[in-house]
């Protein structure tokens, strides 16, 4: 990658910054899920580890959510926008200089990032947890490059028309810049009080509504119909699908804090744009479920449908959750509760890492122009993210409604404690399965850029057998 | 762009997040900010000063840079006894909190109030000065305010801290409350509805103004402790559960804060956290009859601090 940074544009060769990206964010998605587990096991045996500083559940829970947001999530979507939109387009990534560079100070700002976070240096922001020089180094040196590659290269596009995956990616990569610079506004310019508060909410749930899941979305949008060989179902409808998240997606961020004194007005009108979140939710289910009319034999068949159809199911009962969750007489009931844990590993881990996986095992076959080195550890990796993440997801909705029931009893705290100690072990145990089944992952891309079988040109992966 | 529906389309998209930044951060910004401070407010804004984050005056987290809030039982200028007053001091040098810096933070009357009854305008951030929070009648309506007790009775800081019966150091203490990750588990916003009963009174609008981070927490694991120094004022009890939550409460999740206590307690002893172990473990195992002791810490610690500020959230 190193001998990349400094060469001619022309003498890289296309889809490097993708690779580089690809395995990244696969290395920090091990860091990530890892550093989730050791959580996790602290919550379930709080003894383990004592005595540390570094290694207190306070310090090292953020490190987990950033690590798998910031390095998997999004270093999964730069990985994905950079080889989809130019296939889409018809064309080069504008600048694959930029992308080796963005590449590697994503990597470098990252590792800044999280050891200051990781030492204790916080904005004490869920969330926006980084402090401001670390959030202005994201927008300048992660953000904004991305956003201009990805930008550049629809508008230097060879074809007539965009096609919905990008209006999502432009859309969205522009809206994190937003989001990142008016989010942090309350450390920028000390903004204090419920202000402060509201915007981080603000911050969070617009990160989650206006890139994650759209994004998450866009390449369901792609993978879909290249690997099906079906048109998509509806332009139309996914013309709804964009437009719904704009207008609805970015306006209920006081839905996080229906239980603190914001102003009335404020909490009734999140509550009403929250439920209309199941416009652009449907909208899209039903338009990604009707493109594979025809074709759901390979649902079983084929892996990158597979995770793909498995993140799109996940996508109902997440938007069943999340537009019904902010409604006042149900937000009192899971607000604060392990439910709200396992719906945010129903977005993040169940929804978007299956569409990502799909998009990245696609990705890398496709840059290094080799076949899947194994189907059947793809098949077990798999089976691993899936059974863990069922595991994680069942046992804290459960502890959830334990710890609602005990609000309404007012069972004393302890009691509660204990009652969830169980669901907390299963918790650990389902997102250890998910740690290991990455590691696999690894080694499975690792073989397939050595060892697996070359794609002719011309050829999609997806039309190659397996001969392991 | 080619097509003319991609103009009108970039064009829509620009209203549609204009206007909803309008309705979601504007409109509420307005709202908000028109509230004016409960004395709570300005309480807290005297006893956490700037900012319990990161910040220029505290680059490292570690609850420098903060005001100290003292009980006195006399006035320290004239020595005559008193009723119990909470003076909130700030050493010269110390930030203040934005309410005593900026003009639209407290709210019009509060704010015109601690100018004309409290002489908030003459304060200096690198000389300091005394503060205490008041509040005036007039036509049966309360308003707090803030007064400037260096400028209004002459109360100098080291006059101040020498008369103090007690200091403490509860504004260092949110900063490790916030850079301990406490909020991951415990709020500091008790709800609206049954909460009221067993974590007590809700807050109100009024009472945030001015402070930063708010760090109410979104995940309740734990009990909501905005009120827990008014259900238990016990110094022992907390030194015991923060060393080691599983002495006072087995089956605690919470995790131990014993690196809180520094290298070696009061009396100037190492402490040795793995013998301290071992005697723990022995007595869990009902090999030994007596947990072993929580070593005393000194009043400089990180521990202090976190324990002034639990027991001053009442
Ligand atoms: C892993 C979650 C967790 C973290 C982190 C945590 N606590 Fe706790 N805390 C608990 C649990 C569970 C209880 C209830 C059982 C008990 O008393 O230990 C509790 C109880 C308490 C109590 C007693 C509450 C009462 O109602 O009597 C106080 C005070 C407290 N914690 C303070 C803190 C402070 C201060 C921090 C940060 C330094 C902190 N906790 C960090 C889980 C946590
Ligand atoms: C791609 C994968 C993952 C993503 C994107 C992700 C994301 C997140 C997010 C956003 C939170 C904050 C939740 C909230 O505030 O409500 C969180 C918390 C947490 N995650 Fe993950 N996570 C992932 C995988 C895992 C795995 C594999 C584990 C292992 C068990 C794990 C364990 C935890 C734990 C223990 C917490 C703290 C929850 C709490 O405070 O109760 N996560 N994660």
């Amino acid at each position: 990658m190193l001998k990349y940074l400094f060469a001619k544009e022309k003498d890289i060769p296309g889809g490097s910054a993708a690779l580089f990206f690809g395995f990244s964010c696969l290395m920090w998605f091990i860091v990530g899920t890892g550093l989730g587990s050791f959580n996790a096991a602290k919550l379930a045996f709080p003894d383990w580890f004592t005595h540390s500083y570094l290694l207190q559940f306070g310090h090292m829970r953020q490190v987990h959510v950033h690590t798998v947001i910031f390095g998997w999530i999004v270093g999964a979507f730069a990985a994905s926008a950079m080889y989809i939109v130019p296939a889409l387009g018809n064309t080069k990534l504008w600048s694959e200089k930029l992308g080796v560079w963005n590449c590697m100070l994503w990597n470098i700002g990252l590792m800044l990032a999280l050891s200051t976070l990781w030492g204790g240096l916080t904005s004490g922001r869920e969330y926006s947890d980084f402090i401001w020089p670390i959030d202005l180094y994201i927008v300048i040196f992660m953000v904004t490059p991305l956003f201009t590659n990805i930008f550049m290269t629809i508008l230097h596009r060879r074809t007539q028309g965009i096609y919905t995956t990008n209006w999502f990616f432009a859309g969205s990569f522009f809206m994190l810049i937003v989001i990142l610079l008016i989010g942090n506004a309350p450390e920028f310019f000390h903004l204090t009080g419920l202000n402060e508060a509201y915007m981080t909410w603000w911050f969070a749930h617009n990160v989650l509504g206006l890139l994650i899941t759209p994004v998450a979305a866009a390449i369901t949008y792609y993978i879909v119909p290249k690997v099906t060989g079906n048109p998509l179902y509806s332009h139309r409808v996914g013309h709804l699908h964009f437009w719904s998240i704009v207008v609805f997606y970015s306006t209920p961020a006081a839905h996080h804090l229906m239980s603190s004194p914001l102003p009335e007005w404020l909490k009734s009108f999140a509550s009403v744009e929250g439920v209309l979140i199941l416009v652009p939710a449907i909208a899209y289910v039903c338009n990604i479920l009707l493109t594979m009319q025809g074709r759901w034999s390979m649902f079983v068949e084929n892996v990158e449908l597979k995770y793909t159809i498995t993140g799109v199911l996940l996508a109902i009962p997440l938007n069943m959750q999340g537009g019904f969750q902010q409604t006042r007489a149900i937000n009192w009931y899971v607000h604060g509760t392990g439910w709200i844990v396992a719906h945010a590993h129903l977005a993040l881990l169940g929804f978007s890492t299956f569409a990502e996986a799909a998009a990245i095992y696609y990705g890398l076959q496709t840059l290094l122009r080799r076949k899947l080195y194994s189907l059947s550890l793809a098949n077990f990796h798999f089976w691993m993210l899936l059974i863990g993440f069922s595991l994680y997801w069942v046992s804290m909705t459960i502890a959830g409604l334990i710890q609602g029931a005990a609000k309404i009893y007012e069972v004393p705290y302890l009691d509660v404690v204990i009652a969830e100690h169980p669901y907390m072990i299963v918790r650990w145990l389902g997102g250890t399965l998910v740690f290991l089944g990455n590691i696999v992952w690894l080694w499975n891309m690792y073989m397939t850029a050595k060892h697996g079988n070359k794609i002719e040109k011309g050829v999609l992966p997806h039309q190659v057998a397996y001969v392991r | 762009m080619g097509f003319r529906e991609y103009r009108i389309g970039s064009i829509l998209f620009g209203v549609a997040l204009s206007s909803s930044m309008m309705i979601t951060i504007y409109f509420p910004g307005l709202d908000i900010s028109s509230v004016s401070s409960t004395s709570i407010a300005l309480e807290k804004q005297l006893t956490y000063g700037k900012n319990s984050s990161f910040d220029y005056g505290d680059p490292f987290v570690q609850g420098k840079d903060k005001p100290i809030k003292v009980l006195l039982k006399k006035d320290p200028i004239t020595g005559a006894t008193m009723d119990d007053t909470n003076a909130y001091v700030f050493k010269p040098g110390t930030s203040l909190p934005s309410g005593l810096v900026h003009e639209h933070i407290m709210g019009a009357k509060v704010q015109a109030l601690s100018v004309s009854l409290g002489k908030t305008n003459q304060v200096d951030e690198s000389k300091g000065g005394v503060f205490l929070v008041q509040s005036s009648v007039k036509d049966g309506v309360e308003t707090p305010y803030i007064e400037f007790a260096t400028a209004t009775r002459g109360w100098t800081v080291e006059a101040t801290l020498a008369a103090a019966d007690q200091q403490m150091l509860a504004g260092s203490g949110k900063t490790m409350f916030v850079r301990e990750g406490c909020w991951w588990c415990h709020t500091l916003l008790p709800e609206e509805t049954h909460d009221w009963q067993s974590f007590g009174r809700p807050p109100v609008v009024g009472d945030f103004n001015g402070e930063s981070p708010t760090t109410f927490g979104s995940d309740r694991k734990a009990p909501d402790l905005l009120h827990v120094g008014s259900r238990n004022s016990s110094k022992e009890w907390m030194m015991m559960h923060f060393f080691n939550p599983r002495l006072v409460q087995p089956h605690s999740i919470m995790p131990r804060y014993d690196y809180l206590w520094g290298e070696t307690d009061k009396q100037g002893n190492k402490i040795d956290l793995a013998k301290w172990d071992e005697e723990f473990n022995a007595y869990r195992e009902g090999t030994r009859v007596y947990p072993p002791e929580v070593p005393e810490y000194r009043d400089d610690t990180e521990i202090r601090m976190l324990i002034d500020f639990v027991l001053n959230l009442k």
